[in-house]
């Protein structure tokens, strides 16, 4: 669908405009140009806000940032606050965590993964798959489910609620606490506090159970569609551990191809240049990263729970791989690559963020009060990478000996999906606007397929003067005035 | 003068006090709490924040530093002394950069506690989002010019209690900023120790001890549970 990112005349065709788009994290906008018989040629997702956090985390004192940096979103500050964490222990020359400390490190981030999948699913995407794509809009939220699907609603309301108690019990606040510092974590866990999610956990094992089969009801009610919706093939990449399970906290990068061959395996993430690079394109302030060696036409890859679960050669909790097995059969040995089967993978990593949460919970370490570890030899640069709910979730900084950030490079979940969600919706407008009379529930299709990738726009834009633009006057008739650009390093 | 003289009235309470205390030291002591800033047992009063100001005998002035006399009627916890300090703490906020959500102290400062207290909802101001550069070069300590309020705890201090004079406030007016001295005017450069008391002093994020960030967690923070008027009381009371 690379064929429709860029149309050879667009200044004879019509603009369309999906701004904003709705519920999703941060601010972005759909473009789409046709031709007078509604023809598409042309479909672009552009991010229209813009944050800038590389450039003012510069001259910060290292041990700040962490908590700083996760001001970069209120949906899953804790990916940020962890992937932060993790390079700076290694700046403030901390090797090795404790049990203790990296269980309640472990414990904040599955909560988080739980309450952002619970958020994403029941508040954010349900609405068009409970109510339907083209349903009535003033009631296509969260308000018409709970109206019509009230112990549906209600459950994905305290799944949430129960994944940000998990959070706030490890760091101190439901949204932007403190718990990790370089080297462990301030707080230990409380007998009275562990008792609490300890009485809650089975209940919400059931619950994302229980959402885990009304997503494959969905499917199977509708297989065809369902498995093509927004459909492309794809290379994949995401975190393993040694044993090559899913693990969301820490492990190596794995990158399989759209058949599920690998392309790379258990890289070590602080290396990540050497497999990684990123692309930057005129019209849009996200980048573009895809694998080096195969380059940003073919290289470009999926992130997030539809990748990591077909990355991933098991899922190491029992109720969750038993799901997954059920999703992967879809595809008869072959990986699957619809989008709307996202949803279905997001609630089996639910569901096994609850397995975790339970496992970490009856786990002696968890009470143990060995928070900080030994310091050793101090290092210029350190590069954290995490499994953030939307995906890999890359932090790279360099830090002066005045203990100030003199670097800090951020790749983002959804800057990793920027070619996949631009994929979808190519895919969708292709299949389903192509040609057609455009209604708002047409329209609506576009908005689904970016959905299913739980894009977080506010995350994923954080370069300032790296981004080359390019600005043409043209006339009525389409001829080309003048041109002005700017390039990378913002020189016209 | 018998010993039952020496009592003003605050806000209609009767507060006993010795002489030489100032109105803030004898409301402290009789457990009333004035809100401060700039003010602090260990110095002379200093009177520049003016977060002290009361209302004496139909007069306004800063409590920390007007003596307490018998019989005076001081006016403190009113409607229109709450908003004047609501006002000169959103002009220090707007002054520098005081980014609650993402500096260390926050929990434990008194800017924030205050601001707290005094049900400050907004800056109100124009933000002036100063560009001024941390100064990292000292070993032990961090100074971030963006959060000092010029209280001068730190001058005095270094000057009363270490003896050393390495912070001082120089220019005038909105010019007016903290300065180190030492032959580079960078802090690493200058005499300053981990024992000073001028290390320790600072009432907000402005000197802050290196890589000790957020080792408190949420919960267990200075101002967490009380607010700042209870807190400074109790102190007080030790």
């Amino acid at each position: 669908m690379a064929f429709l990112e860029t149309a050879t005349s667009p200044e004879k065709l019509r603009r369309i405009a999906i701004d904003p788009l709705t519920r999703v994290e941060g601010h972005g906008k759909v473009t789409l140009l046709l031709d007078a018989e509604n023809k598409v040629h042309q479909v672009r997702l552009h991010i229209v806000e813009f944050r800038g956090f590389e450039v003012f985390i510069e001259g910060r004192p290292f041990w700040e940032v962490p908590v700083t940096v996760q001001r970069l979103c209120g949906i899953c500050p804790v990916s940020h606050h962890l992937a932060a964490v993790k390079a700076m222990d290694a700046i403030a020359g901390y090797r090795r965590l404790t049990p203790t400390a990296e269980k309640l490190r472990r414990l904040m981030h599955y909560g988080q993964i739980l309450q952002s999948h619970a958020v994403h699913f029941f508040h954010l995407a349900s609405p068009d798959l409970l109510l339907g794509f083209d349903s009535e809009p003033t009631r296509r939220n969260i308000v018409g489910v709970a109206a019509e699907y009230p112990d549906i609603a209600k459950q994905g309301v305290l799944l949430r609620k129960f994944g940000q108690e998990v959070i706030r019990h490890t760091s101190g606040k439901r949204i932007h606490g403190t718990g990790a510092i370089p080297g462990g974590v301030n707080k230990a866990l409380t007998k009275a506090e562990r008792d609490e999610m300890r009485a809650g956990i089975d209940e919400m094992i059931l619950w994302a159970r229980d959402a885990v089969r009304l997503v494959e009801k969905l499917h199977l009610s509708h297989p065809a569609f369902y498995n093509t919706f927004g459909e492309f093939r794809s290379n994949m990449m995401g975190l393993v551990d040694r044993h090559g399970a899913l693990d969301l906290y820490h492990g190596g990068l794995r990158a399989r191809d759209a058949d599920g061959g690998t392309i790379f395996d258990h890289v070590d993430y602080t290396t990540y240049q050497d497999v990684l690079q990123e692309e930057v394109k005129p019209w849009t302030y996200m980048k573009f990263p895809h694998i080096k060696a195969l380059g940003p036409e073919t290289g470009w890859y999926k992130v997030g729970p539809l990748a990591r679960v077909q990355v991933c050669a098991f899922i190491p909790s029992e109720l969750a791989e038993n799901e997954r097995k059920n999703l992967l059969a879809l595809g008869g040995g072959k990986p699957v690559h619809g989008a709307l089967l996202y949803h279905w993978a997001r609630m089996i990593e639910a569901l096994h963020a609850a397995e975790v949460i339970r496992d970490l919970l009856d786990d002696p370490d968890i009470l143990g009060t060995d928070l900080m570890a030994d310091k050793s030899e101090r290092q210029e640069e350190g590069i954290g990478v995490i499994e953030a709910p939307r995906g890999t979730l890359f932090h790279h900084y360099r830090v002066g000996d005045d203990d100030l950030v003199k670097f800090c490079r951020l790749i983002v979940s959804t800057t990793n999906n920027n070619q996949a969600m631009n994929e979808a919706i190519r895919a969708v407008a292709a299949e389903y606007v192509d040609g057609r009379v455009i209604t708002e529930g047409l329209m609506n299709h576009i908005e689904v397929a970016i959905r299913a990738y739980d894009p977080c726009l506010s995350c994923a834009t954080h370069a300032i003067g790296q981004m080359p633009l390019e600005v043409d006057l043209v006339d009525g008739d389409g001829a080309l005035v003048s041109r002005r650009r700017k390039n990378f390093s913002g020189a016209a | 003068m018998t010993e039952l003289a020496n009592v003003f009235n605050l806000d209609g309470a009767r507060i006993p006090f010795e002489p030489g205390q100032t109105i803030l030291t004898a409301a402290l002591a009789a457990g009333v709490y004035i809100p401060h800033l700039c003010a602090h047992p260990d110095f002379p009063p200093h009177g520049s924040c003016k977060l002290c100001t009361v209302t004496v005998n139909g007069r306004d002035g800063p409590a920390c530093t007007i003596n307490a006399l018998p019989g005076q009627d001081v006016r403190s916890d009113s409607p229109e002394l709450n908003e004047i300090r609501r006002v000169l703490l959103q002009m220090l906020f707007v002054e520098g950069n005081h980014f609650c959500p993402g500096c260390e102290k926050s929990g434990a400062c008194k800017l924030q506690a205050l601001a707290y207290d005094l049900e400050m909802l907004s800056p109100h101001f124009v933000q002036f989002f100063p560009n001024r550069k941390v100064d990292a070069s000292h070993p032990d300590f961090l100074l971030d010019f963006n959060r000092c309020i010029m209280c001068e705890l730190c001058v005095r201090a270094s000057r009363d209690v270490d003896g050393k004079n390495v912070f001082a406030l120089a220019g005038r007016s909105r010019d007016s900023h903290i300065i180190v001295n030492s032959p580079s005017g960078r802090l690493g450069d200058s005499t300053l120790s981990i024992d000073d008391k001028a290390a320790h002093v600072c009432p907000v994020g402005a000197i802050l001890r290196k890589e000790v960030g957020f080792v408190t967690p949420i919960g267990e923070r200075l101002y967490d549970h009380e607010p700042i008027s209870q807190v400074d009381l109790a102190e007080e009371a030790k």
